[in-house]
């Protein structure tokens, strides 16, 4: 019987000539990301090592990497200090996948590991951190844990108890209107299934869009596969995975584009054709509350919010730029942007995207999360309305319980800041 | 809450007894669990005192009376009721801390999110996720302030009027039955990481 990728991915990480959904295994990992809730990992690390009479030691530091990307530069002493005692770990144990806070190599997490290489098709990736789906994108099998679970894996390299997950196979084809993209099909495609829709499964992503689709835009879809309940969404490596790999991650070594095969069991197949989508938007406060466009048009925003690891790269900040060009943000609409990274921040620099954002009005901010999720800085007032390129509307997520956040594309957030409710960007600005 | 449902230290989780809160709501989310601002807070019980902040209080901070978990019958209840996908969002382990720092040893669902579901299991609370008809039947009991018993040991859910067979992962069961967490699993393999060391040390020195 033949084996989706993620079986293949976990049949060889367990030694195995072949798994099928349902079984139990202990995968190898090959990468072990944390951001700064490395220091709750750190904590349990110690703890499994306390009265062993052992030195803690972590498997394998080479593939451990650590990435400072929620609260910086820190918000507070209590962070700081976090941040601190996290630096004092990685010394310690000489961790080499280090990203402290920097304008050079600091970033998003789920932007510094593809574009530092540390990601290759076929690897296990895990990340304290629901978003480490976001790395299927390169053809690795990632998903997110928890901070005890992660204490495990820095110690014994290997991930207990992972079951099989069963897989959607989705398969898209056309080609995209203008100004619609990859945001608004993976909006489509949580909407059609449900933020349960993919529970415990993986989404495998196939179809000739897919195929065409940049490593940028498959970052975006496999980013938030999550949101659908999945426990991770891949897209099989290919020639675009290679190019980027060696163009833009620098990798050198050989590479095996791990394939599903022909006879692979899925647990369900769903095929998507994109050439008539409209622009989509997640209302408030599910993101599964998907609708088109024009539904909600004309709603007044209070807050434009372009970045995150879902939409702060170079391509999605390019668009933004296209369109407040020569225009300005509305009156009482705040744009607040933020890169994925330094090195996204200082391409857009050199292209003049940043100039061109901030003499339209914009604020643009320092590579992180930014606003995403409310701790840091950009937190709504009482019952203001954003509009974000991020990936979540929970009720509160800005830091404000009484606002509200809808999710859309770059492309609608940019247009939208222009006129200062919710705009088509094809309807222009 | 009941005397059988507070766990003591190094404790297994046989059976839970106790009055059943419910928050009927679906897709409960971790942000609703514990809101992203509390996530500086590192001990467990410190977490337990902001569980679901932002929906047990009106704007303007007070409480809000209505909030099933305010609720005078309910504020001992060491089982939570949830609506549908319970837990969805963020990896924060943060989320699982909240409800077994504040009291609650299961939380019973039609459906979990994965990462949350691990989280949980990690920690001492136990996901129950039970079938539409079992949940009903449930809330109905719990409306009635009625208790209800989760067992671990006999894998079943048992009400005055009724009972149900419930699965769970059998390694979280063992772990969970023998009041261990994962970390305990992991000190039980210690020989594991010390061959490992071992061979690692020789492949790096040659």
């Amino acid at each position: 019987m033949g084996m989706t990728i993620v079986e293949k991915i976990l049949a060889r990480a367990s030694g195995q000539a072949a798994v099928k959904a349902g079984d139990v295994l202990e995968p190898k990992v090959d990468l072990a990301m944390s951001h700064e809730n490395a220091a709750l990992v750190v904590n349990q690390f110690l703890e499994i090592y306390k009265d062993t009479g052992r030195e803690p030691r972590v498997w394998d530091p080479s593939r451990v990497a650590i990435i400072f990307d929620h609260r910086v530069p820190a918000e507070s002493p209590k962070t700081a200090t976090n941040q601190k005692k996290v630096r004092e770990f990685v010394a310690r144990h000489m961790i080499s996948k280090f990203h402290d806070i920097r304008g050079d190599l600091g970033g998003i997490c789920h932007q510094i590991l593809p574009e530092s290489g540390y990601v290759r098709p076929g690897a296990v990736v895990v990340g304290t951190d629901s978003h480490t789906t976001s790395h299927g994108a390169l053809g690795a099998f990632a998903f997110g844990i928890g901070a005890t679970e992660m204490a495990s894996v820095w110690t014994l390299g290997f991930a207990v108890n992972i079951e099989v997950p069963a897989t959607i196979k989705v398969v898209v084809s056309g080609t995209f209107p203008a100004m619609v993209g990859p945001k608004d099909l993976i909006l489509h495609i949580i909407g059609k299934i449900s933020s349960q829709g993919a529970n415990y499964r993986v989404i495998e992503f196939h179809g000739d869009t897919i195929k065409r689709m940049s490593t940028s835009g498959r970052l975006v879809i496999c980013n938030m596969s999550v949101e659908a309940g999945a426990t991770s969404g891949i897209v099989p490596a290919d020639e675009e995975t290679v190019t980027y790999l060696r163009e833009e991650a620098g990798v050198k070594d050989a590479l095996d584009l791990v394939q599903p095969d022909g006879d692979a069991v899925y647990q369900q197949v769903i095929a998507i054709d994109v050439s008539a989508l409209e622009p989509q938007i997640a209302c408030p406060h599910t993101v599964d509350n998907v609708k088109p466009l024009a539904a909600v048009a004309g709603t007044r925003v209070n807050q434009v919010v372009i970045g995150s690891c879902t939409n702060g790269r170079l391509d999605d900040i390019a668009m933004a730029a296209s369109l407040v060009r020569g225009k300005k943000v509305a009156q009482n609409t705040r744009m607040l942007v933020f890169p994925a990274s330094g090195r996204i921040y200082q391409r857009a620099l050199d292209a003049g995207y940043i100039g061109d954002l901030m003499r339209a009005g914009a604020v643009v901010m320092n590579p992180g999360c930014g606003p995403c999720l409310g701790v840091h800085e950009g937190a709504l007032g009482d019952g203001e309305v954003a509009l974000s390129t991020t990936n979540r509307n929970f009720k509160g997520r800005m830091g404000n319980p009484t606002g509200e956040v809808y999710l859309c594309s770059p492309a609608v957030a940019a247009a939208s800041a222009v006129t200062g409710v919710i705009t088509d960007p094809r309807r222009g600005a | 809450m009941s005397t059988n449902a507070t766990k003591k230290e190094g404790e297994g989780f046989q059976v839970v007894t106790s009055t059943v809160a419910v928050l009927p709501m679906e897709n409960i989310d971790t942000d609703q669990i514990i809101p992203a601002r509390f996530l500086k807070i590192t001990d467990t019980a410190g977490v337990g005192a902001h569980l679901f902040e932002d929906l047990r209080r009106l704007p303007g901070g007070s409480l809000d009376p209505e909030f099933p978990l305010n609720r005078k019958e309910f504020r001992d209840a060491g089982i939570l009721l949830a609506g549908r996908n319970f837990g969805c969002g963020s990896s924060r382990e943060h989320a699982a801390w909240a409800l077994a720092g504040s009291g609650f040893r299961a939380v019973v669902s039609v459906s979990f999110a994965d990462i949350f579901r691990n989280n949980a299991l990690k920690n001492g609370l136990l996901p129950v996720a039970v079938s539409e008809g079992t949940w009903k039947a449930l809330a109905s009991v719990a409306s009635r302030g009625g208790e209800v018993s989760v067992d671990l040991e006999k894998l079943e859910i048992r009400w005055q009027g009724g009972a149900t067979a419930f699965e769970i992962d059998a390694f979280a069961r063992t772990c969970l039955l023998n009041g261990t967490d994962e970390l305990g699993y992991i000190l039980r393999q210690d020989e594991k990481i010390a061959a490992y060391e071992r061979r690692h040390v020789r492949e790096v020195l040659t």
